[in-house]
């Protein structure tokens, strides 16, 4: 489980996070949703220490990640796959040494046991074969599956999606979220998602934290969402008249 | 103001490049990749270069030399003191703060703005030290190789320019590239080049690594680690010259 409580983030004057407490809990995929600049980037970068908070605290199954050092952070990070909105993969190398990497890096697997693990993650994204592409040579859909693929390589405890399907059509869009749900049941992660595509809310949203202004707005599950009061929800929810239309 | 915030950033990113690598084996093999791209990639630049510079330099000395008195193997002497002295290692390395600076700059800067940094960090690496030391090892080992082949065809391009006009016979020229050798001005040379090529790993990498933003940052990251690295060189070419001669 992970839990922010009581954080607060400063840029300059501007308060971007006001108090936040939250939970996310280990097996389930959990949304953080919200207006653009409502503050749900900058949560997760805290939560993964992408950005120091000004007070408060992040507990990694109650181990305090805000007040370790780098060097100690490591171990945490280790435990950590993170899913950027545009991939993240290294242009320099193909597919096999992206998915390969952390394994290169942290584990003492013997070459070619890394090389079975990278195929092994590869499989479970769908993309066996596609070891020698570049990063150049992929689809925007593929991009996200290789870094599915990356982030899952050393067996994490804590998988963190920033805007997973942005960018793409909506069966690709369905596929990605359909496989991270799948991977949270299967190793049994802690997923924590940034998305405002209200399609993985409905669909995959276990846990759903609605971020407004900064602060926590609203808690709930993807069947409460549909018939919650909050106003401020449903403004976003319900913000397109295809929403709108389906809830009359 | 701004640049003693540009200081203090610097160095502070120093104390994170300079630490022990996550994976010595990973390392090294970074260092043998950067050597590709850091001084294999330049041997085109420096060949040409350095050929047709040598060549200039002894056209332009024994143009120079109008008086009896004076011995034609000074037209030797001379190219293989300008070109050992300055040319080689500073001309050499502005070319490649030029090169090599800007590659460093967008090459960080783009991972950075992409957030492939970012993805190193959350895998608990050490971005700035994996990055950025590499390349400061690698340049500061194959820059020096790169300018002792550099003065070779420097000395080239001198005999090759006396010979095809006929100004200086080639007995003179290799004569006087042999009078009066000091061999402490290639240390000289070399140890120049070994702190300019420090300089442009660093300052370069430390403007990538500060870029924010998108491709337009990238771009003038680039721009700047070249303009800071080739004033900077030009510096220290002033205060190595008084400290090491």
């Amino acid at each position: 489980m992970i839990e922010a409580r009581n954080i607060n983030k400063f840029f300059g004057n501007k308060q971007v996070l006001k108090d936040v407490s939250v939970r996310f809990y280990q097996g389930k995929t959990n949304l953080v949703i919200g207006q653009s600049g409502s503050g749900k980037t900058v949560l997760i970068k805290c939560l993964v220490g992408l950005h120091e908070i000004d007070s408060g605290q992040i507990l990694y199954n109650d181990r305090d990640f805000s007040k370790l050092s780098f060097r100690q952070k490591k171990s945490i990070r280790q435990e950590i796959g993170m899913l950027f909105q545009g991939g993240a993969l290294f242009d320099y190398m193909n597919v096999q040494e992206n998915v390969g990497f952390p394994l290169k890096m942290f584990s003492d697997l013997s070459p070619q046991k890394q090389i079975e693990r990278v195929n092994f993650c590869l499989h479970r994204v769908n993309l066996k074969g596609a070891n020698n592409l570049m990063p150049s040579e992929l689809s925007g859909g593929m991009v996200k599956r290789v870094a599915i693929a990356r982030a899952i390589a050393l067996n994490p405890k804590y998988l963190f999606c920033d805007e997973p399907n942005s960018g793409l059509d909506p069966q690709t869009a369905n596929l990605i979220d359909n496989l991270i749900s799948e991977i949270t049941d299967e190793f049994n992660i802690t997923t924590v998602i940034n998305t405002h595509d209200m399609n993985s809310v409905v669909e995959i949203g276990e846990k759903i934290v609605f971020i407004n202004q900064g602060k926590v707005w609203w808690e709930g599950d993807n069947k409460e969402i549909l018939t919650s009061e909050n106003e401020e929800l449903n403004k976003f929810v319900f913000a397109s008249k295809l929403t709108r239309k389906l809830k009359s | 103001m701004k640049l003693i915030g540009d200081l203090g950033r610097y160095l502070l990113l120093m104390r994170h490049v300079f630490v022990k690598p996550d994976r010595i084996s990973v390392f090294i093999r970074q260092i043998f990749i950067e050597f590709q791209r850091l001084g294999l990639d330049s041997l085109g630049i420096v060949l040409i270069i350095s050929i047709f510079v040598g060549a200039v330099v002894a056209l332009q000395t024994a143009y120079n030399i109008d008086s009896p008195l004076i011995p034609l193997t000074m037209v030797g002497f001379t190219t293989r003191q300008s070109i050992i002295l300055e040319f080689s290692p500073t001309m050499i390395s502005l070319v490649l703060a030029g090169k090599v600076g800007s590659r460093i700059a967008s090459e960080i800067g783009t991972m950075k703005v992409t957030e492939q940094v970012d993805a190193l960090e959350i895998m608990g690496i050490n971005p700035a030290n994996f990055l950025i030391q590499p390349k400061v090892f690698a340049g500061v080992i194959i820059n020096p190789i790169l300018i002792v082949f550099s003065i070779c065809l420097g000395l080239f391009g001198g005999w090759l320019a006396c010979i095809s006009t006929g100004e200086v016979t080639s007995n003179d020229y290799i004569l006087g590239l042999q009078i009066y050798f000091d061999a402490y001005t290639v240390t000289y040379a070399l140890i120049k080049t070994a702190v300019f090529a420090f300089i442009i790993t660093t300052v370069s990498g430390y403007h990538g690594y500060e870029t924010r933003g998108g491709a337009l940052e990238v771009g003038n990251a680039s721009t700047k680690a070249v303009v800071f690295s080739s004033i900077i060189i030009i510096i220290f070419n002033l205060i190595l010259t008084q400290l090491l001669l």
